[in-house]
């Protein structure tokens, strides 16, 4: 086993076998996400409170956990990075980054797009919604550290400190924020805090959520590849890579 | 070799030295808090009322953006004549000697501005009753705001424009501390017990007075590798 990852973390083998792997996760999130649509979009019933617009869900939600997900990826591939010095880890790292912050935004921009019809206004300052908005923060500072440093692993050394420190940061800034809204405001609005949420609705969003997980498989190997070429562009095999095509 | 206890109490004595060496440099964050301070009556409203709503979180912002100013120069002197180096090259124990440079840090920035926000509240006519908290929020709150900071200056010190970055690295992991201090002195405020917040103020320091030199101490060592 520590022979395979030895193997698979060398750039050039890890470049092959992403290459094969990205047409699989690429098709296969499509597949997914068209049946996650069709299901949520047509399928569903529509929301006895809330009618059809509460159908961006099946977006918003697989977004803003994605968001959370990516960011635990980047902080342990930085962490492994630090400590064993894996290049892979940090490439994974820094091009895992963008990503996360795009779901971020994602999630931000679709939960104004719901939030003016239901709520009545683009923004509230609502626990979850500012903690999201946080996130896209420390998202943003990863990524402005990381192209601020020249050296690439220095840079990818220097952001992993930081997304560890944010993991560490990020449960203090969820309960502090959350804390300050329910003392503040005396109504929060909680969305989706439904206990029990109907299985017709249900099935699309686990789709959905599926289909997002596998579209960050796909792009993030793309990234990395390309990471990967650009940190290796002195080694011999990439050098050979250029000149067969 | 020296102890690392007393090398400790060395680097502290010698950044101390060095900050009254240059105590025009110490007054200027102090400027900035008083002038921002003081741009928002002239901003928003000269009416007590209108002031006293905002007065905790004018104080604590204000407070944050100047403690924030102020770390460039906890390692970037250090950073350029070498000495930061020589230090990391000691066998002694890192994290402790950072920590040593932060508290230093901590005396010259922080505790000035302790000692003058019950002036600027008097300013923002926050009631008297606030005061004691407005104190004991900042005694407890800006220690952490050098330590937290301490780890963003320490990966952007080989930076040459570090300072917006820098910024953009270390408010956001200030956002705890400014809700819980600011809502302590606005709970004060409205004569509402505030033991609650101090207490989180507290462990929110104890948890960056264990973690943040670690953390400081090895972006220190990527920054200078």
């Amino acid at each position: 086993m520590w022979a395979f990852l030895y193997k698979f973390s060398s750039p050039k083998y890890f470049y092959t076998i992403a290459g094969r792997l990205i047409p699989w996760f690429g098709w296969s999130c499509l597949v997914v996400m068209l049946v996650g649509l069709y299901y949520g979009l047509f399928k569903a019933p529509p929301d006895y409170q809330q009618g059809e617009s509460y159908r961006i869900m099946f977006i918003h939600v697989p977004a803003a956990w994605m968001s959370m997900f990516v960011y635990m990826i980047m902080a342990v591939a930085g962490g492994i990075g630090l400590i064993w010095r894996i290049k892979l880890a940090e490439v994974m790292a820094a091009s895992s980054a963008p990503i996360g912050a795009s779901f971020t935004f994602l999630a931000l921009v679709t939960g104004a797009l719901w939030g003016k019809p239901m709520w009545g206004a683009w923004w509230v300052w609502d626990a979850r919604l500012t903690s999201e908005l946080i996130l896209l923060f420390l998202y943003l500072g990863v990524i402005a550290l990381n192209s601020a440093i020249e050296d690439k692993r220095t840079a990818a050394r220097a952001s992993g400190v930081l997304a560890l420190v944010g993991v560490v940061n990020i449960p203090i800034i969820h309960y502090s924020v959350e804390w300050w809204n329910t003392l503040h405001q005396g109504a929060t609005i909680t969305k989706l805090d439904a206990p029990s949420i109907h299985i017709s609705m249900l099935i699309p969003l686990l789709l959905m959520a599926v289909a997002f997980k596998l579209f960050y498989a796909t792009v993030v190997l793309m990234r990395a590849r390309c990471e990967v070429l650009e940190r290796e562009r002195n080694a011999s095999w990439v050098q050979e890579l250029v000149k067969r095509d | 070799m020296a102890s690392d206890f007393s090398t400790f109490k060395l680097l502290l004595k010698r950044d101390l030295t060095l900050a009254y060496r240059h105590r025009s440099e110490l007054a200027n964050p102090l400027l900035f808090f008083i002038i921002v301070i003081s741009l928002f009556p002239l901003g928003i409203s000269s009416e007590s009322k209108d002031l006293q709503v905002i007065a905790p979180g004018v104080i604590w912002v204000a407070a944050l953006l100047a403690a924030m100013l102020s770390l460039d120069s906890l390692f970037r002197s250090d950073f350029e004549d070498g000495s930061l180096e020589q230090i990391a090259l000691t066998a002694h124990f890192l994290p402790l000697l950072v920590l040593a440079k932060i508290l230093a840090h901590w005396l010259t920035t922080g505790l000035p501005l302790i000692v003058l926000a019950p002036f600027l509240g008097i300013l923002l006519f926050l009631p008297d009753s606030a005061m004691l908290t407005l104190i004991a929020t900042l005694a407890l709150g800006t220690p952490i705001l050098s330590l937290v900071g301490a780890i963003g200056v320490a990966l952007t010190v080989g930076l040459r424009r570090g300072g917006v970055l820098l910024s953009l690295l270390v408010l956001p992991l200030y956002i705890p501390v400014l809700i819980f201090a600011a809502g302590a002195v606005n709970e004060a405020a409205r004569g509402f017990p505030v033991l609650g917040q101090l207490y989180f103020l507290g462990a929110l320091l104890m948890l960056s007075l264990t973690l943040a030199p670690f953390a400081t101490a090895s972006a220190l060592r990527i920054s200078l590798s």
